[in-house]
């Protein structure tokens, strides 16, 4: 499956990451390579093999539903860019 | 003092041959006068702030067995107050509001931390050439690759500047760079060590551990990382035995297979010659050795760089400029301040990975990929779990070749060739090691031992018994390859 501009143009878009139309012919050809040695996958047979998603047979542990943490809220805006009024700032998204 | 390991310092320290100050002041030195760049920042006030509590526990008798020991903690761990990066400009200005499980548990042995070791971005590396703050040097040769991602603790520990220090292992982030700078560096079985507060790359897939000299230090070191943690969902809840205890074991009938596809094209024939003489030498400490097959090892190159780069890819989404970390200057709207804060951020390895991840995941193609990656490494896993009903470890390489020239790769599918022995027992969730096992030319070369889950305290016994008969573990760089200390 080899992958041509606009494509790559839109995953870009998809990981939220900027393509500049400089950059995107060294990108797709970068991509193709890497997804060339990814397509050996498709050859092998797998045949009923179950997908593992995790390393160890465990089911998710449950806790009770009651708070566990302190509240840190202003340690943790603290660090960041931009804060007011108990809030993270990001530019207007409505007017 | 910085030729000894942490299980003599830890008599130093008790027979009062030097205080927990005097050590830690020594390490800043060397480290101070070092210029491999394998450390990101040098916390030198909490250091010797560490150290003087640490003495003063050691005079009223309520010390650990490890207060006062210095250690280098890989930057991926957080640590309260104090930068905790990444290797990423995403993190450079990332003072972590709070402890990672691990961070915590050193702390409460009263350990004294050095600084944080420099890194591949993200732990996405196996040349420490991917880090936002520079490539480290090998100490073995300055103009080498350390390997990655823990380059920088692999340095620090080959150079002495730290007794040990602390590694995670994605796909071989512990063992390919220990193997290369020729200290001792063991990957634990998944979901022994806390994940908490270590930043997230491939979640499936991470597991700490610790680099040291010496299985012993690494016996010591894990007592102290491991055990069950409530706030890692991924955590066993296992109890911990003492790793020292094992150590002295006989390994005379223990069964080693040397898998045949760990042998083949590729292998560079130095290394080759090393492992096969280490091999030898457990042989004729009576050890039965085995030919087995891992079929499917040679696939876990595609299947790991489709399973981790979806894992970052998710994992790294959390990265968005708002909370926390690097945010573009005069965004325009919501969108550009992710899109310029997320591409300003992460560097190019890093933006590969979320691109491959992010198009492996999205609709149509999950089956062919993600799906597809997930099911082979269901077979590379039952390789072993087969591979395991003979044998009791297995053996080989960690990396097919020594240290290379720094900047010498730079096809990215080239680098991720050289992961080709680590990367299975990552997709297993198995516990390995590498252990300093001879030279070829001027630079180290590892052993790796792969054992089933849990397993550790068998690999700790069967490296100790090696180092019991070999001094490849005590040579250093800092005083040229053939110094015995």
């Amino acid at each position: 499956m080899s992958l041509d501009n606009k494509k790559v143009k839109e995953i870009a878009h998809l990981a939220r990451l900027n393509m500049e139309d400089s950059d995107i012919e060294q990108a797709t050809a970068e991509l193709n390579n890497i997804l060339s040695l990814m397509d050996k996958l498709g050859e092998i047979d797998t045949g009923d093999a179950e997908p593992m998603a995790h390393p160890l047979k465990m089911s998710q542990r449950l806790r009770e539903d009651k708070v566990s943490e302190d509240d840190l809220s202003e340690e943790f805006q603290a660090i960041a860019p931009k804060t007011g009024q108990g809030h993270f700032l990001v530019p207007t998204v409505i007017e | 003092m910085h030729n000894l390991t942490v299980a003599e310092l830890i008599k130093g320290l008790k027979n009062k041959d030097f205080s927990s100050l005097e050590l830690t002041q020594h390490y800043l030195d060397r480290i101070n006068n070092s210029d491999l760049n394998a450390f990101i920042s040098i916390t030198e006030d909490e250091a010797l702030s560490q150290a003087k509590e640490a003495d003063k526990k050691i005079t009223k008798g309520s010390s650990s067995i490890l207060t006062g020991i210095p250690y280098a903690h890989k930057d991926i761990f957080c640590t309260k107050g104090v930068k905790t990066s990444a290797g990423s400009k995403m993190l450079d200005s990332f003072i972590s509001p709070y402890d990672a499980s691990v961070t915590k548990k050193l702390n409460n042995e009263n350990m004294v931390m050095l600084g944080k070791t420099n890194m591949d971005e993200f732990a996405m590396g196996s040349s420490n050439e991917n880090s936002y703050f520079g490539p480290v040097q090998n100490p073995w040769d300055t103009n080498k690759v350390p390997g990655g991602s823990s380059g920088g603790s692999a340095a620090a520990v080959a150079a002495r500047l730290s007794p040990f220090a602390t590694g995670t292992d994605t796909g071989g982030s512990i063992r390919q760079p220990a193997s290369l700078c020729g200290i001792t560096g063991l990957k634990p079985t998944y979901g022994r060590i806390s994940r908490y507060g270590m930043i997230a790359y491939a979640s499936s897939l991470d597991q700490a551990g610790p680099m040291t000299q010496s299985a012993e230090d690494a016996a010591i070191i894990l007592n102290a990382m491991a055990g069950f943690d409530k706030h890692d969902s991924t955590s066993a809840n296992k109890s911990v035995p003492d790793y020292t205890q094992c150590l002295k074991n006989s390994i005379n009938g223990l069964k080693i297979g040397l898998p045949k596809e760990y042998f083949s094209e590729g292998l560079d024939s130095g290394v080759e010659k090393i492992v096969m003489q280490s091999i030898k030498e457990y042989e004729s400490m009576g050890a039965e050795i085995k030919e087995v097959s891992l079929p499917n090892s040679v696939h876990a190159i595609p299947a790991y760089y489709i399973v981790a780069p979806c894992e970052c890819s998710s994992n790294l989404s959390r990265f968005d400029g708002v909370r926390y970390g690097y945010r573009c200057k005069d965004p325009k709207d919501l969108n550009d301040l992710y899109l310029r804060s997320r591409s300003e951020g992460f560097g190019e390895e890093v933006k590969r990975r979320i691109m491959i991840g992010a198009y492996a995941l999205s609709a149509g193609y999950y089956d062919a990929y993600y799906l597809k990656a997930q099911k082979v490494r269901q077979l590379i896993s039952e390789d072993f779990k087969k591979a395991f009903k003979e044998v009791d470890l297995i053996m080989g390489p960690v990396s097919p070749t020594v240290a290379f020239d720094l900047g010498s790769v730079k096809d990215p599918v080239s680098m991720y060739l050289a992961d080709i022995y680590t990367l299975s027992v990552n997709l297993a969730g198995l516990p390995g090691m590498s252990i300093p096992a001879g030279f070829s030319g001027n630079l180290p070369v590892g052993l790796q031992l792969i054992g089933n889950h849990w397993s550790e305290e068998l690999l700790l016994n069967a490296a100790h018994q090696f180092q019991k008969r070999t001094d490849w573990h005590n040579r250093s760089p800092a005083e040229g390859q053939g110094a015995r200390r």
